[in-house]
């Protein structure tokens, strides 16, 4: 590691800033990774720098200048950003790495700059156009997603996000008739919980909005036109009856209302290939439970069309949480079936794939500077030509293979 | 066939010489004729004759001990092994006259088919002496007194053979001597004869010496032979050969795969491999970037294990050619482990026509070019398994 001066008397700011260097031959001041913000600023990212040292990470922080020349690089998300945007919703290996490195550094790739080109491009006035993310088992459809979904937010969108869909129709407990439809099951646990992380994300929108019906909830409760929508929100939080009906209540607001203008709505929602296969739920008498009989399904359904303008949808496939699905299946045929490609299509199939040769190296340089490469041959040519051959370029491989190292 | 020893002139009513072994010389000493008369044991396996041994009866107990073939039965059994031998020519639609040993095994291989697992306990068809264990004859005469001059040492033909080979070192040493006083002495080594083969080991002498050894008699006899040869690496050649067996196991090379191009004119090669129930072929491109593709699948998804993708690695890494070669493979048969044990002695293979005969080598030596010989063993009845066995209830 690079030999930090402490004479600089720089304020210890953690490691979220990005490492930079200043060239300026008349400094001696070499800023290793304890920069402050403000000397951060009027650097611009130098991708090509002396040394292997900048390869792997870029200083800029927001989505909407990443371009081509970003491709490969490591940005970091602030951690505060993390917690607001991402309520345990990141994937778990991610999660667990951020906590040790104690940074969130998400790569710039080409499907998520793809996506990011689209959105930036959107014509509001048509209906919202979706992108689906298919690829290989690991290869960072997730993160890509993560990626967009940061994007969005600061760029003041609504953000509607399902981390997992397939939590929803696996292991759930606690299955209740709907009280609004009597054909339909409640899922009080997992729309609670959703509840609570969507209230995290989009705080600022919940006392912006308001509802277009009324709803009544029980003989005691109701919420009258014209009240916030965070009032849904705290009935779903409390009551944790009508959780799932509240749940669906504010789709069906955020629907109507984003073609009002008033802000932009973005659906994303990873694994959307659960909304249309099979669940492994029973009711009490031990008969099996189709996707539609579940109210948040239905719901999400709905959302997931696009008969509404006013944002866009990014939807990823996934088989790592997929029920009765074989292991090797990735494309959208096959994931989705026909019912869910029928109500799918028409979309924009985004491929992505395992890393090229630059990301690769950039991934493994990015280990390497965390310390998070212990072995002696890591940093070796042989080493990683090893690496990539072991993890075949695959992202979520090679970070469970370096786990080990 | 039979013919007499000159160099014993009494009677010799007990015994015999086989064919090709009798020795009318003198240079080779009275060890190798004394060595040379012997007579056949029982023990016959031959086809149509069973030689029952006596009956059991407490009084021939001493006889059970060792059977003793006369030399007239010996005799008898190998004109009916020859006569044998004709029919069976005739049967097989074959030569009489040019019949050889390995047609006989062919023959009775194919008339008598065995699925025996031991390849003794199958039915074969060998010349007398091959059978019969070799027994040494009567020692002595009708008067008692012995042939041999050492019979009373109890080891007759070893210690006659030291004696021969002791009076070889000190003529070998005189003549030595006698050159270095001309000063014709001339140093040539020729160590090359000595490279690949070895001594006789203790058994094999024993059988030729038709006597029991003890292992410091047999190591005495070796370093006398190795004093031999330091003094004069050539001295007696055709005597030290007979105690020189050629060992041609590490000489075996490795079959290297011809090269062959295809439309591009790109450089692959071919081989199989196997491993337990698994059979690979594997398919190296010489120029490339390191995709392998297994049965139309890229190995990533078809080995989701990390162990069997290490094993994938091993003959690249071993070489030092990770990410140089494009492979394409198809197995079948086994599991996933052995399927990639398979892939891996495919590869190694197919690897050896790119590769420098020296790098060959240390593939041999790393174990990267030998078939796994491991399968699964058998179950035996009263077993639980293999080895394990039923839990033993003390009561």
């Amino acid at each position: 590691m690079r030999v930090q001066i402490a004479a600089t008397m720089l304020s210890r700011v953690t490691r979220l800033t990005s490492r930079t260097r200043q060239l300026d031959p008349g400094r001696i001041l070499h800023t290793g990774s304890r920069a402050p913000q403000s000397v951060a600023a009027h650097l611009d990212d130098q991708a090509a720098d002396d040394g292997p040292r900048a390869v792997s990470r870029t200083s800029e922080k927001d989505p909407a200048r990443h371009g081509e020349q970003h491709e490969g690089l490591h940005y970091d998300i602030p951690l505060q950003d993390v917690g607001t945007l991402f309520p345990q919703s990141l994937p778990p290996r991610f999660s667990m790495q951020v906590k040790t490195f104690g940074e969130a550094c998400l790569m710039v790739r080409k499907p998520a700059l793809e996506l990011l080109h689209y959105l930036k491009n959107t014509d509001f006035a048509h209906p919202a156009v979706r992108y689906v993310l298919y690829g290989e088992k690991g290869t960072g459809k997730t993160l890509s997603l993560c990626h967009v979904i940061h994007f969005c937010a600061k760029q003041d969108w609504l953000i509607l996000h399902v981390p997992d869909a397939h939590l929803w129709v696996k292991n759930c407990r606690g299955l209740l008739p709907s009280a609004y439809d009597r054909t339909r099951l409640d899922q009080p646990a997992e729309a609670s919980a959703w509840l609570k992380n969507f209230k995290t994300t989009n705080e600022r929108f919940l006392s912006q909005i308001k509802v277009q019906g009324q709803y009544v909830w029980n003989k005691r409760e109701s919420t009258e036109r014209g009240r916030p929508l965070g009032e849904v929100v705290e009935q779903g939080l409390t009551r944790a009856k009508s959780a799932t009906d509240a749940v669906g209540v504010v789709l069906k607001e955020l629907k109507g209302q984003s073609r009002a203008g008033g802000f932009r709505l973005l659906v994303a929602v990873d694994g959307v290939n659960a909304l249309w296969g099979r669940t492994t739920l029973r009711r009490e008498d031990k008969s099996l439970v189709a996707a539609e009989e579940l109210a948040l399904v239905h719901n999400l359904r709905k959302m997931v069309r696009n008969d509404w303008h006013g944002g866009a949808i990014a939807l990823t496939l996934s088989q790592t949480g997929s029920l009765f699905k074989p292991r090797k299946a990735y494309l959208p045929q096959e994931l989705l079936g026909k019912e869910g490609f029928d109500a799918l299509d028409p979309f924009v199939p985004i491929l992505v794939s395992n890393y090229s040769p630059k990301e690769f190296e950039s991934c493994v340089q990015y280990y390497l500077e965390s310390s998070w490469l212990q072995h002696e041959k890591a940093h070796t040519e042989d080493g990683k030509k090893q690496l990539l051959f072991l993890s075949d370029a695959n992202p979520g491989q090679l970070e469970r293979l370096c786990a080990h190292l | 066939m039979a013919a007499p020893c000159v160099s014993c002139g009494a009677p010799l009513s007990y015994r015999l010489f086989l064919g090709g072994r009798v020795s009318f010389a003198r240079r080779h000493g009275v060890w190798k004729a004394a060595a040379a008369e012997l007579q056949i044991g029982a023990g016959s396996q031959i086809l149509r004759l069973r030689h029952t041994t006596g009956v059991t009866t407490k009084k021939n107990v001493a006889a059970l001990r060792r059977e003793t073939y006369t030399v007239d039965f010996i005799k008898k059994q190998i004109e009916e092994f020859n006569i044998g031998k004709r029919h069976l020519a005739n049967m097989m639609g074959e030569d009489p006259e040019t019949f050889t040993q390995e047609d006989i095994d062919r023959a009775i291989a194919y008339l008598f088919p065995s699925g025996l697992f031991e390849k003794q306990a199958r039915p074969i068809m060998k010349h007398p002496e091959q059978i019969f264990p070799k027994q040494r004859a009567v020692q002595w005469g009708e008067d008692g007194r012995p042939f041999h001059f050492l019979f009373y040492t109890g080891k007759q033909s070893y210690y006659s053979l030291m004696h021969e080979t002791y009076g070889k070192l000190l003529d070998v040493e005189k003549r030595q001597n006698q050159l270095q006083a001309k000063g014709l002495f001339s140093e040539n080594t020729k160590t090359k004869d000595l490279i690949g083969s070895r001594w006789l080991i203790k058994e094999e002498l024993e059988d030729m010496l038709v006597e029991k050894l003890s292992d410091q008699d047999y190591a005495q006899f070796i370093r006398l032979l190795e004093r031999l040869l330091t003094v004069q690496r050539d001295a007696e050649e055709e005597f030290v050969q007979q105690f020189r067996r050629s060992v041609t196991i590490q000489s075996k090379k490795q079959l290297i795969e011809p090269l062959q191009y295809d439309e591009q004119g790109m450089a692959f090669s071919t081989s199989e491999g196997k491993r337990k129930s698994a059979r690979a072929k594997a398919v190296v491109y010489e120029h490339g970037s390191g995709r392998i593709k297994v049965n139309g699948i890229d190995y990533l998804l078809y080995f989701p294990v990390m162990q069997d993708r290490e094993q994938l690695m091993f003959p690249f890494h071993f070489l030092d050619r990770l990410g140089k070669h494009d492979v394409t493979c198809t197995v079948a048969g086994g599991g996933p482990s052995s399927q990639a044990g398979a892939i891996r002695l495919a590869m190694a293979k197919a690897l050896c026509s790119f590769v420098t005969e020296e790098e060959v080598e240390w593939m041999r030596q790393a174990g990267l070019l030998t078939t796994d010989p491991r399968v699964r063993e058998r179950k035996k009845p009263g077993q639980e398994g293999a080895r394990r066995k039923f839990t033993w209830k003390k009561r």
